[in-house]
């Protein structure tokens, strides 16, 4: 249950267009300043800040020591454990439909032939 | 939001997201697909060497469906019930669903339609949820594919951290 839990915080964090970008940038650039990250987005820090909560709350972020800068670290472990789950998930799907499509032609093949008779 | 093509899944509302995918076979083919036990075991079968134990499915009003998985080797397992409140044969299916364990958050409605299209089958598939938190749970599987592009440099990052 707390497995869960944790994803549910994980999700929560990943719904947002904004902090799925931060991660993706932190993930290409690696550990980076509020100020540097806030720059893109054309969005002022505190609203940024206030994004970085929640991702450091989810456990997908931490924050450096270094009292002037505290660059933003990405966090992979999390986010690795819920995009694997994303992934299957997503996969699952998109097999599913795959072999439908298989089903479908081969019902399709019967009935033609049905059809013929 | 939308994600794929063929497969889209769009998000119309606060609490909805809307699944489309067209099939080039007509609708009552693929209606069948999704209510015969024989047929639904021959391709909602999970990822590959993945398994479908259990698949029942009553297709009535009243009816009640079932669908566990396995994985291989014990790897893992997913099951979902589902009770069908209304159902028009080869048009339209309106139940409830949920998966065991929690996995996908509360009951949510599941709705399937199946309109000719052409030759062919539209079918929207709506899932409506309890709340904006539930429903954005769920979507947010769909940011899979966007979050691809950030694997290799995650997978650094993973080799870098495991040393």
């Amino acid at each position: 249950m707390i497995e869960t839990t944790r994803l549910d915080a994980t999700f929560h964090a990943l719904s947002d267009p904004t902090r799925r970008a931060i991660l993706t940038r932190l993930a290409a650039e690696g550990d980076i300043t509020v100020m540097d990250l806030a720059e893109p987005f054309d969005m002022s820090q505190p609203a940024i800040s206030k994004h970085l909560k929640v991702l450091e709350k989810a456990g997908l972020v931490s924050r450096g020591r270094d009292a002037q800068r505290r660059p933003v670290h990405l966090e992979a472990q999390p986010l690795a454990e819920a995009t694997g789950w994303l992934i299957e998930y997503r996969n699952f799907w998109q097999a599913q439909f795959g072999r439908l499509d298989d089903l479908l032609g081969e019902l399709q093949r019967l009935e033609a032939a049905a059809g013929k008779n | 939001m939308q994600f794929g093509d063929p497969l889209s899944v769009t998000t119309t509302s606060d609490t909805q997201i809307v699944i489309t995918r067209s099939f080039v076979a007509p609708p009552h083919l693929v209606y069948a697909c999704y209510t015969q036990p024989s047929l639904i075991r021959r391709w909602l079968t999970g990822p590959d060497g993945w398994t479908m134990p259990v698949c029942t499915y009553d297709a009535r009003i009243g009816g009640a469906y079932r669908f566990e998985w396995q994985g291989p080797d014990g790897e893992g397992s997913l099951a979902v019930s589902g009770d069908i409140n209304q159902i028009e044969a080869i048009r339209y299916i309106d139940s409830q669903e949920v998966f065991d364990g929690g996995v996908m958050g509360p009951a949510y409605r599941a709705e399937l339609a199946f309109a000719q299209e052409g030759q062919g089958t539209k079918l929207v598939n709506t899932l409506t949820y309890t709340s904006l938190a539930h429903r954005d749970m769920v979507a947010s599987t769909g940011m899979a594919d966007g979050m691809e592009m950030s694997f290799q440099s995650l997978d650094r990052l993973l080799a870098e951290a495991q040393g």
